[in-house]
């Protein structure tokens, strides 16, 4: 009987160990598959990163090349039709594209025919000829006389050249023909065609041609518009900042604007792209398209991010320094402005920089001033109409050519580049200066 | 003289009073016995003086730059003949447009005899305001100046009185937060009611129809425009709920990876990279969105037999906002999980659970508030967000819940109603403010709601 008892105790001892066994075997499985759960999302998210930039850098990188045509221009008076350079009723009426033509004649002696003819003269980019006539007002004495000149191919061309153009579909459904093709090939055997670092890129304003389109105005204009933004927004977030944390008496006043920030913090963009249109552009008749009212506007939407981080920073000071300067007979604000602020001042920087750097990549609040206008101009100031970058990238994305996907992407890359350097600036201040007391 | 002159030149008034005001301290210390004899220091006194100097000059300047213009409209308006005072708004928008082009020599030729006396008249006030400006800041400093001169003497508490108005300096600053949001609320509000004039309120709300094009001339159809919002927040939540579905788990399970199982090197690594992701730029995740994913997205629905996928679709836009949304939420979530005390899971490891069992039934029920919190926040985020949509989701109001077909969202509709020319008395442009009340309150809300939430959360382990 006991002996069947004990029997009975052991098996059940034994199907409670394997059940155990059994269950605790499930139980690492569902750790081993949590925890891949957990390392799956972070790959998915760097994936998605990599893609992101991966797609971008790849097609953008060709922005950064442009390709060149050599050809020898004879700058002949009877062709364009001026005599005399300083004449401005001749200049007006003056016939450039005939230098490029033919330059070209000369080069291809073969193509005739007036279809053949025009194909070969969309070789060069048809703002080509202009650059012919900047280059003939700066330097009068070329009149009459035949040089080399490096002259930018059109964008067609330029695909071609960078390998986005399938030669081997029909000739009637591609942008080359077989002719401008071959043309294209003997400059190349003949050394006539380059590949050269596309400064035009740097020192253009925007165009409608895309071998022509450059950001240098929406570069500056990010640049002023910023301007009027650190102007404005670091003096503001770190006098509210000090306000906030050292004299604001806690009364409701203080909590309403505590609460304020906060939440204005998580607006929409939009949001404060409206208050501009209807505040700065509606009421004060300020300039549309400028960046001195961009530049308020993103004022407004940094504030808060630069309050709460000079907030945090002035609050990483310690009461023992406060105190002590309060105790050799310091006023409140020389304790501040003395001491505080000098320690607080690299966290604060830090978060301006970042600050700053939000403002460079917003978009949508300058669409609602009218910063989205076609500007060719390259400003000259905060009140000149200008465009941003990121703005320059949203109009530049809608064109249907396809260089401008390059180009787009191209200007994505420089944005980035920008962006990368501030918050790098901004890890590299907060950890030379960083104090832990 | 132009503002940016006479501000340049108020600044120089300030310096140079600034100069003299500590040496009139250090004069008039002579007299009592030195400068120790002060009740503050030099420096105070030229402060002191370079405030009197500088700041009365200074408000009256921006205030006279703030309305110069209007008051000037408002009086060469009041002296048009009655046939042009009753013209519309858009009417009378055109005949600025005229007066401005009439004056910078445009055009030459009046369409209306009124205009070019209208245009000498602003030409000759604003030649007059220039003036009056000039003389009234310069002469405001001069005066102001000499009082702050005069002022000047052993008694004066100036460290005290510069104190003052540095608080109340700081002061304003920090009011600036509070005008911003007034500013918002007004400016939309304002905009909106005249918009609810025209269309009323429960049209807005629950109208299924939205199109607010208005044709032209009357026989068009839909000519009056229908301004049913319906459509418009169906499409903002149905990509905000795409959006939420791939950034919350992904998120969520990153945070509990980073803070849980990783160590601190991989952290170091990882953490900044997913951030790299909150860095970019909205613009750039659109261009991603319009030129790689939905295309791709098409391509691969037809793939698998699926047509009449729009290459507008909300599942890109959706997509694409969702990985922009991951390392807000995994951050938000990364500072919850880590808050929660370690004595909690300790407890519950002595118990025999493990680490996946920790988290389950340990730390997230532990967290959820804070979790909650952040999600709608990052809900706020994606319904607020515009760049992305308005470069990749469709214009076209669609009611519908298939994420394969092009939806239009409310800050789409905000961004195409308002770039370019407006006239400001269309409902068309009008419905844009309406639809800018509701964004904002929708967004308020959720922030209010999040930030109480997750604020109780943290009150809990503090």
């Amino acid at each position: 009987m006991t002996d069947q008892n004990m029997n009975a105790i052991e098996r059940l001892a034994t199907v409670k160990e394997e059940r155990m066994k059994a269950k605790l075997g499930k139980r690492y499985a569902k750790e081993k598959r949590f925890r891949a759960y957990g390392v799956a999302s972070i790959v998915i998210g760097l994936c998605f990163l990599a893609m992101l930039l991966g797609t971008i850098f790849t097609a953008g990188w060709s922005t950064f090349y442009a390709t060149e045509i050599r050809l020898t221009v004879t700058y002949d008076a009877d062709a364009i039709g001026v005599s005399d350079l300083n004449d401005e009723s001749q200049l007006m009426f003056a016939d450039w594209g005939a230098l490029v033509k033919n330059a070209m004649k000369e080069r291809f002696p073969y193509v005739s025919g007036r279809s053949d003819r025009r194909a070969m003269y969309s070789l060069v980019s048809s703002v080509a000829e202009y650059d012919l006539k900047d280059r003939l007002e700066a330097n009068p004495e070329l009149l009459g006389t035949t040089e080399e000149v490096w002259l930018m191919a059109d964008d067609e061309i330029d695909a071609l050249m960078k390998g986005q153009v399938d030669m081997s579909v029909p000739e009637n459904e591609r942008r080359i023909s077989d002719l401008q093709n071959s043309l294209v090939e003997s400059l190349i055997e003949s050394g006539e065609l380059k590949k050269s670092f596309n400064t035009t890129f740097f020192t253009n304003g925007d165009s409608r041609e895309p071998e022509q389109a450059g950001i240098r105005g929406a570069m500056l204009g990010s640049f002023f518009t910023l301007l009027v933004t650190l102007a404005l927004s670091f003096p503001i977030g770190v006098a509210a900042a000090i306000y906030l944390e050292e004299f604001a008496p806690k009364n409701r006043l203080t909590e309403i604007i505590e609460v304020n920030i906060n939440n204005l913090a998580a607006v929409p963009s939009i949001v404060f792209g409206l208050l501009g249109l209807a505040v700065f552009i509606n009421v004060f008749h300020l300039p549309r398209s400028a960046p001195v009212v961009g530049g308020l506007v993103l004022t407004l939407m940094t504030l808060p991010t630069i309050i709460i981080s000079s907030r945090s920073a002035i609050k990483a000071v310690p009461p023992s320094i406060r105190e002590a300067a309060l105790g050799l007979g310091a006023s409140k604000v020389q304790m501040v402005m003395h001491h505080v602020l000098p320690l607080a001042m690299p966290g604060m920087l830090t978060g301006t920089i970042i600050g700053m750097a939000q403002a460079l990549g917003e978009t949508a609040p300058l669409l609602m001033i009218g910063m989205v206008a076609f500007i060719a101009d390259i400003p000259s100031g905060p009140l000149d109409s200008a465009t941003v970058l990121p703005v320059q990238i949203f109009l530049w994305s809608d064109l249907p050519e396809r260089a401008f996907v390059a180009k787009t992407s191209g200007a994505i890359m420089v944005l980035l580049g920008f962006l990368a350097a501030m918050n790098l600036l901004a890890v590299y201040l907060r950890k030379k200066f960083e104090t832990r007391w | 003289m132009t503002s940016s002159s006479l501000l340049l030149l108020l600044i120089l008034i300030a310096a140079i009073s600034y100069f003299f005001g500590r040496k009139r301290s250090e004069v008039v210390a002579q007299s009592v016995g030195g400068v120790r004899y002060l009740h503050s220091l030099p420096n105070y006194y030229g402060l002191m003086a370079a405030v009197w100097a500088g700041i009365p000059g200074f408000v009256v300047l921006s205030l006279w730059v703030m309305f110069e213009s209007t008051v000037i409209q408002g009086i060469v308006a009041s002296s048009f003949p009655d046939s042009l005072k009753a013209l519309s708004e858009s009417q009378t928008n055109l005949l600025w447009s005229e007066i401005n082009n009439l004056r910078s020599g445009v055009i030459t030729n009046a369409s209306d005899p009124a205009l070019l006396t209208a245009a000498e008249q602003l030409t000759a006030l604003e030649d007059r305001s220039s003036i009056l400006k000039t003389i009234l800041t310069l002469g405001l400093a001069g005066l102001t100046g000499a009082i702050g001169w005069k002022l000047i003497r052993p008694a004066q508490k100036a460290r005290n009185q510069f104190e003052a108005f540095f608080r109340i300096l700081l002061m304003l600053s920090s009011l600036i937060a509070i005008f911003t949001t007034v500013g918002i609320v007004f400016s939309v509000l304002f905009e909106s009611v005249r918009f609810f004039r025209e269309v009323p309120f429960f049209d807005f709300i629950f109208g299924t129809k939205w199109s607010p094009q208005i044709a032209v001339t009357a026989d068009v159809p839909g000519s009056s425009g229908a301004f049913g919002a319906v459509p418009l927040f169906v499409g903002t939540l149905l990509i905000a709920f795409i959006a939420l579905l791939i950034a919350v788990p992904i998120g969520l399970m990153s945070a509990v990876y980073l803070v849980e199982y990783a160590s601190s090197k991989v952290r170091n690594v990882v953490k900044p990279l997913l951030e790299v992701l909150a860095g970019i730029p909205t613009v750039v995740y659109g261009f991603f969105a319009a030129l790689t994913m939905a295309p791709q997205l098409k391509n691969f629905f037809e793939g698998i037999g699926v047509n009449g996928v729009s290459s507008e679709s909300a599942l890109a836009a959706g997509l694409v906002m969702g990985i922009m949304i991951i390392p807000f939420v995994s951050s938000l979530a990364d500072d919850v999980i880590s808050a929660v005390p370690n004595s909690l899971r300790d407890g519950s490891y002595g118990l025999g659970a493990t680490r996946s069992e920790t988290i389950k039934q340990v730390v997230f029920p532990a967290a959820l508030p804070g979790i909650v919190g952040g999600i709608l926040l990052a809900a706020s985020r994606a319904i607020g967000e515009t760049m992305i949509v308005v470069m990749a989701a469709g214009l076209a109001a669609n009611l519908t819940a298939n994420p394969l077909e092009a939806v239009t969202t409310v800050t789409v509709q905000i961004a195409t109603l308002l770039v370019g020319d407006q006239e400001f008395d269309s409902a068309k442009t009008l419905s844009a403010f309406a639809l800018g009340l509701m964004l904002f309150f929708t967004t308020l809300m959720l922030n209010v709601v999040a930030l109480a939430v997750v604020k109780r959360f943290r009150e809990q382990y503090d």
